[in-house]
């Protein structure tokens, strides 16, 4: 009878996550330039992601995700631990803020930075109007791309960081400084460890979406780094490549789901919350 | 009493916004000694003991350590430790690194925090396996140890305790109360000790501090506080009493204001009197309350009829209704309980060494 119940959500996740995933893989391991599946299997696209360069695309993706991660997390920390132990009323206006944005698309807000970066843009059109100097805009290069992600992924380290460390006791804290501990080895021996379920979360969560994003290349990056998420757009669409494409999105899935497990298991959350043995 | 007070107390205001928890409060604290601050919820005690430990600034006044000005140093910068009424350990540590972490801090070496740890495990009654055990494994008795161990670990000069019994079973309790006063006589460290449990208090304690709405009414040892309390609120907070409101007449003498209270001559002692034309409380504790036979005098004696009767365990209690609907509450050991029968007229006397007399201008 469960079993039975079960069946229409069973059919439904079977048809919209398993299916495509399964469609992906046997593409992944089709000839090059197929459009069925009606050919025996090969890895000749694998042997193009390596041969023609596609891994820089993936290291530069993975890379800037992780920079972008670790300057999240620094930027995150201050205000999240304001919102979840110092400010009282105001947390709420500062989840209201962060949370509007979130209602403009991406791209929209990708725009308007880069209406705000670009030469003769907002900045610099006003600096050349005012003083005659002028430079080149702050747009076409790496660090604007992760300028991009920490803006666009901010939300998804700042909720989890505060939920995680509103978690810790007060007491605990204040014990570890009776005890003798600087603010820094509370930080370190108290806050770190019994906030890490919101760490692992909030530094997942934006390192997903950032490996995986495309926008802040394409808009705020040009030309100067393609990341992977643009080469398998590109394999699906210009290219008419569906085999490298799927091989491209396999390799990405498998180092993030691995990247993924590895992180929920290792920061054991059951047992930091002293809940299991 | 030694005459060096480890800790000295001047003058402590401590306000939050318009409300003042503090008004001005003076406390000496002498080296070695058990100090158990006792009040109600809210009268103050735990806003104290946050300023004696350095988690709060007082807004006014100074706390001396020996010497050394403290009340600005920030609590992990000195050299006392409490013990949280949440015991505050750290459930993603285990018992042993829970114990070691004060020597952690301090950074010193894993071998040495080791033998430190094993040591307090000895000396808090703890199997020496118990290391590796997770703070989430422990019973309540268990985790009340590690606390104190970690404490213990800290090697402070004054130990404070915030009410850290008050979430145990009764026996256990007791057990552990006394296995405080025993490892205070055995480290010989200064423990400052806060509970609104008058028992607690009377068990453990070389000196007791009454303490109400922000002041301290009395600081004695525990027998003083017990026997002449400097106010009705003392007297009634360390346990049953009985209080009669009394006056003096044109000779001095005492007489009850609403009671037929009778004074043989005799019950005039020296301490029991009041100025002419006075007023005050008479006091005496259940347990010095006897049931006089007919041909019996005490220096005091009031007629009641016995209402009720309670088991204590040990003793009786007994509750007798005066004249004008005051009640008299009255004990004895189980072997001397009263052999009448409800409703029965008795008469109560008890005699003046027993009682104390509370002057209307102290009390409060």
């Amino acid at each position: 009878m469960g079993v039975f119940s079960a069946t229409p959500i069973t059919v439904v996740l079977l048809l919209s996550f398993a299916a495509p995933l399964v469609v992906i893989s046997v593409f992944s391991i089709m000839p090059q330039k197929v459009f069925n599946f009606a050919h025996l299997p090969d890895f000749s696209s694998y042997g193009v992601l390596l041969s023609q360069g596609y891994y820089r695309s993936l290291l530069w993706a993975l890379g800037m995700a992780l920079v972008s991660t670790v300057i999240l997390f620094v930027i995150c920390w201050p205000l999240a631990f304001a919102m979840a132990k110092v400010f009282d009323k105001f947390t709420t206006v500062i989840t209201v803020v962060v949370v509007i944005t979130l209602f403009v698309s991406e791209n929209i807000r990708l725009f308007g930075w880069v209406l705000t970066l670009m030469k003769g843009g907002l900045i610099e059109g006003h600096l050349r109007a005012w003083t005659g100097l002028s430079f080149e805009g702050a747009l076409y290069n790496v660090p604007v791309i992760i300028f991009g992600l920490v803006y666009v992924y901010f939300p998804f380290m700042l909720f989890p960081l505060a939920q995680g460390i509103s978690t810790v006791p007060e007491e605990a804290r204040q014990a570890a400084a009776d005890l003798g501990a600087t603010r820094w080895q509370v930080f370190i021996e108290v806050d770190l460890p019994l906030s890490a379920p919101g760490i692992v979360i909030g530094s997942l969560l934006s390192f997903v979406l950032a490996a995986g994003a495309l926008a802040e290349s394409k808009l705020l990056g040009g030309q100067a780094v393609i990341v992977i998420a643009d080469e398998i757009e590109t394999a699906f669409t210009y290219g008419q490549n569906w085999p490298l494409g799927s091989a491209l999105s396999i390799v990405l899935i498998i180092i993030i789901g691995t990247l993924a497990i590895f992180g929920v298991n290792r920061v054991d959350l059951d047992a930091i919350m002293g809940r299991k043995s | 009493m030694p005459s060096d007070p480890i800790l000295r107390l001047e003058k402590i205001v401590k306000r939050f916004g318009r409300f003042t928890a503090l008004h001005g409060i003076d406390l000496e604290i002498q080296d070695g000694e058990f100090l158990t601050i006792v009040g109600p919820s809210g009268s103050g005690k735990t806003t104290l003991i946050r300023l004696l430990v350095g988690i709060d600034e007082p807004t006014e006044g100074q706390i001396w350590l020996r010497d050394k000005r403290i009340e600005k140093i920030p609590a992990n910068l000195r050299p006392t430790c409490m013990v949280f009424q949440s015991l505050a350990l750290f459930p993603h540590r285990s018992v042993g690194e829970n114990i070691e972490f004060p020597l952690k801090i301090r950074g010193e070496s894993v071998s040495a925090r080791k033998e430190r740890t094993l040591e307090l495990l000895d000396l808090l009654h703890l199997p020496r396996d118990f290391c590796d055990k997770r703070i989430n494994q422990c019973s309540g008795g268990e985790r009340q140890r590690v606390a104190l161990a970690r404490a213990l670990a800290f090697d402070p000069e004054i130990l404070f305790f915030d009410e850290p019994l008050s979430a145990l079973d009764y026996r256990l309790r007791k057990t552990l109360e006394k296995e405080l006063k025993d490892l205070h006589e055995r480290t010989g460290k200064t423990f400052v000790y806060i509970t609104h449990s008058l028992e607690e208090a009377m068990v453990m304690s070389d000196r007791i501090a009454i303490m109400r709405e922000g002041r301290f009414e009395q600081i004695d040892v525990a027998d003083v506080i017990y026997a002449r309390p400097v106010s009705r609120f003392v007297a009634e907070f360390m346990g049953e009493v009985n209080l009669i409101d009394v006056e003096a007449n044109a000779e001095g003498q005492l007489k009850g204001r609403n009671i037929d209270l009778k004074v043989d001559g005799a019950g005039q002692s020296s301490i029991l009197t009041l100025p002419q034309g006075g007023t005050g409380t008479l006091m005496v504790r259940p347990e010095y309350v006897r049931f006089l036979n007919p041909d019996e005098t005490s220096d005091f004696s009031v007629n009641g009829v016995m209402h009720a009767e309670y088991a204590l365990g040990s003793r009786m209690q007994y509750s007798i209704e005066t004249a004008n609907d005051s009640v008299f509450t009255v004990e004895k050991l189980r072997e001397h309980r009263f052999t009448g029968q409800m409703s029965d007229e008795v008469v109560l006397g008890w005699d003046a060494d027993n009682a104390h007399l509370i002057p209307d201008n102290i009390s409060k």
